[in-house]
């Protein structure tokens, strides 16, 4: 860990708006000295550099988890911490099939945002739409900006809520993001206000920064709402080896948050990602979590129920292909009287990668009437491909009813030969099985998340069959 | 469009079901398909679309002239076979609309012509025609669907797909009397002379609606008897007793 240093600053000049070649970078591996430069570079008060030094402490201590996937193949003195150059692969807009856009004509998305969602475009094209959402937010006391702006301009609302929910010791992996976070988003609703159309984070500028290690804080104010949608649908295509975020999610009384994402990392990437809510009476937090890609993912969004009446959902899709282990599910922690949770979980396997449902309905002593279902369906492509359910259930009142449902199908060659008696290749076959098998949850995303996952998992299926 | 069909021969699992089929469909005609359970009916029919559990082991199937044997299922499709299946499966996911306009485009593909608008009346009026309600379009394919349900929604894909040459396998098995003439009006309504139908049944019922012009009798994987529509008068009178005697006899002759 005692490698040197080498820390280089460029042509960096525009606050925290990173220019797109972006020359600022440690040197790889973590000491201090790296974190120190991070929190340097940021410009940050000293409490958070305490908390990063405080937490790269934790993190040394804490050991690796033992369970879940195999995690051994990460070398945490060769990956770079910091300001890593951004290599997005350039696709052409010719390039994008018609299928899709057709659908961005029929739902009427503006040209800027079409080439984004088709992953041609950089986010900061939908500077105008982005412009104008930010004013009427602001007018409504809505603040959504990157962490490192809301840690300088609003450190009261973030000291009081960043690394509450999960404690820089929470894990060994939580530790890591908390000694070396950088990007992710900061929204915070006030009491009341309903904002009606999603936050995306494409909408901030240069946000295509998202890192490995970002951190997203969301705090909903009493009777609020808000969508968010993280980061882009478009395929991240990265060489970096570890992607370690830490989001975590304030529902006060009364209020209602929604989380979407779809990721879609590079096959060599270890996904290891720390997400949790809490919701307070009345309040109702759902995640929605896409996992496609990766070489290894251990994500299980969780919702603490801490008051009367509060729900919590979680909906996990997850595409496991050739050499890929996908470890996803969600937790829900009853700890209040008349609290419900959901979680649905859709998996997908295929060329030999395996697919893991991994849950946990906790409930604690001495509730009533507390309401829990579990639903987790596999889809298994081929016969190298497996599948796997481990619902974990830790329940200590009396007064519950809980369902789990656990199905596994395989694509069935009765199914493909009707398709293509029908006139559709074995390919196009296939495909349409697997999108019917997610349609029921991709329906549950927004409209352009939607075409996206389709997509994606179109892309995935290329070439998987025949 | 002609289907010839040569001597042909398939197995599953080893065991020989189709012995040496020989039998030529025509457009223009309407042919029935008959014969005893176990005498390779379902076989054939699945042979013909390239089932992968089935292995040809010998002959050959001609659709004008070319070798379909060798064409994947869904060429043989775009060249203008059908099957409607005896028992379809459900596919979850799927809507019954995003399906059909699917397998619409991939039928008009080769000839390039598939009109939006003119697909969307045309599902409108098949559905109407056969008394399908408009909502299935938005329901899954085939998922949860009554038996009846089921084989009128087979029926629904041959008249938008409109196939040369359908293979309709024990279509009308299971059903009651009104769906059984709603299955017939779809397949008379495609009637004429671009259009040939191998109806595969154990019932003459079908048949009185369907007027076939050639009964053909299968029995224990070869094509043992054919004749004009009074051979399905003989059948419902005698049963099969006499065709199983008087095939020993023209087995051991032949």
């Amino acid at each position: 860990m005692n490698t040197s240093q080498t820390i280089e600053i460029g042509d960096y000049k525009f606050g925290f708006s990173f220019p797109d070649q972006s020359v600022f970078k440690t040197g790889k591996g973590l000491n201090e000295e790296v974190i120190n430069a991070i929190s340097d570079h940021k410009n940050e008060p000293e409490w958070m550099r305490k908390f990063r030094l405080r937490s790269y402490q934790a993190f040394l201590k804490k050991k690796m988890p033992n369970w879940g996937v195999d995690l051994s193949g990460i070398d945490f003195d060769n990956i770079y911490y910091y300001a890593k150059p951004v290599a997005e692969q350039q696709r052409n807009w010719d390039d994008v099939p018609a299928s899709i856009k057709e659908t961005f004509d029929r739902i009427g998305i503006p040209e800027a945002e079409r080439k984004f969602l088709a992953g041609v475009g950089a986010q900061y094209d939908s500077e105008v739409v982005y412009h104008n959402l930010k004013k009427s937010l602001e007018e409504k006391g809505v603040i959504f900006s990157d962490p490192e702006t809301a840690v300088r301009e609003h450190p009261d609302i973030v000291r009081k809520y960043f690394g509450t929910i999960i404690p820089f010791s929470d894990n060994k992996f939580a530790a890591l993001n908390s000694a070396v976070w950088s990007g992710g988003s900061f929204v915070y609703v006030p009491k009341g206000v309903r904002v009606d159309i999603p936050l995306q984070a494409y909408f901030r500028i240069n946000s295509q920064n998202f890192g490995q290690f970002e951190r997203t804080l969301i705090i909903a104010e009493e009777d609020s709402f808000v969508h968010y949608i993280e980061g882009c649908t478009a395929p991240v295509y990265t060489t970096d080896s570890l992607h370690s975020a830490v989001v975590e999610i304030i529902a006060l009384p009364g209020s209602r948050v929604r989380y979407s994402t779809i990721q879609n990392w590079s096959g060599d990437v270890y996904n290891l990602v720390t997400k949790r809510a809490v919701a307070y009476e009345n309040a109702t937090v759902e995640w929605v979590d896409g996992n496609i890609g990766s070489k290894r993912t251990m994500k299980y969004p969780s919702v603490y129920l801490m008051g009367e009446g509060a729900h919590g959902e979680v909906l996990s899709i997850a595409f496991a292909g050739k050499g890929q282990q996908q470890d996803t599910g969600g937790k829900a922690v009853h700890a209040a009287s008349n609290t419900s949770s959901v979680i649905t979980s859709k998996s997908i396997s295929k060329d030999g990668g395996i697919a893991s449902y991994r849950g946990l309905i906790k409930v604690a002593e001495g509730l009533k009437n507390i309401r829990s279902r579990v639903v987790c369906d596999a889809l298994i492509l081929d016969a190298k491909s497996h599948s796997n359910t481990f619902p974990y259930m830790e329940i200590e009142s009396d007064d519950v009813s809980m369902e789990h449902e656990a199905r596994v199908s395989r694509i069935s060659e009765e199914q493909l030969f009707y398709l293509m008696s029908r006139g559709m290749s074995e390919d196009e076959a296939s495909k349409m099985i697997v999108n019917g098998f997610i349609d029921p949850l991709v329906k549950q995303l927004p409209m352009e998340y939607a075409v996206e996952l389709n997509r994606l998992i179109e892309l995935e299926m290329e070439g998987s069959v025949g | 469009m002609k289907l010839e069909i040569h001597d042909l021969r398939a197995s599953i699992g080893g065991k020989e079901i189709l012995k040496g089929i020989d039998l030529t469909l025509e457009t223009g005609e309407i042919n029935a398909l008959m014969g005893p359970n176990g005498s390779g009916k379902s076989t054939l029919a699945n042979v013909l679309l390239g089932h992968p559990n089935y292995e040809v082991t010998g002959g050959r199937v001609l659709l004008d002239g070319i070798d379909i044997l060798e064409k994947t299922t869904d060429e043989r499709a775009r060249m203008g076979l059908f099957l409607a299946f005896q028992y379809p499966v459900e596919i979850g996911g799927i809507t019954i609309g995003k399906f059909l306009k699917r397998a619409t485009e991939e039928m008009y593909k080769s000839n390039g012509r598939m009109d939006i608008s003119s697909y969307l009346s045309d599902l409108r009026e098949s559905m109407n025609f056969l008394e399908i309600d408009q909502q299935f379009i938005n329901r899954y394919l085939n998922e949860g669907f009554s038996g009846g349900e089921k084989k009128r929604m087979e029926i629904l894909q041959m008249l938008m797909l409109k196939p040369a040459i359908a293979i309709m396998d024990e279509t009308d098995s299971g059903l009651d009397i009104d769906a059984l003439k709603v299955v017939a009006r779809g397949v008379n309504k495609l009637k004429g002379d671009n259009f040939s139908a191998l109806v595969i049944t154990h019932y003459q019922r079908i048949l009185k609606f369907l007027e076939p012009n050639r009964v053909h009798i299968l029995y224990q994987g070869k094509v043992v008897m054919s004749g004009g529509p009074e051979l399905v008068d003989e059948l419902e009178a005698r049963g099969y007793d006499w065709i199983k005697e008087d095939t020993h006899e023209y087995v051991a002759n032949n």
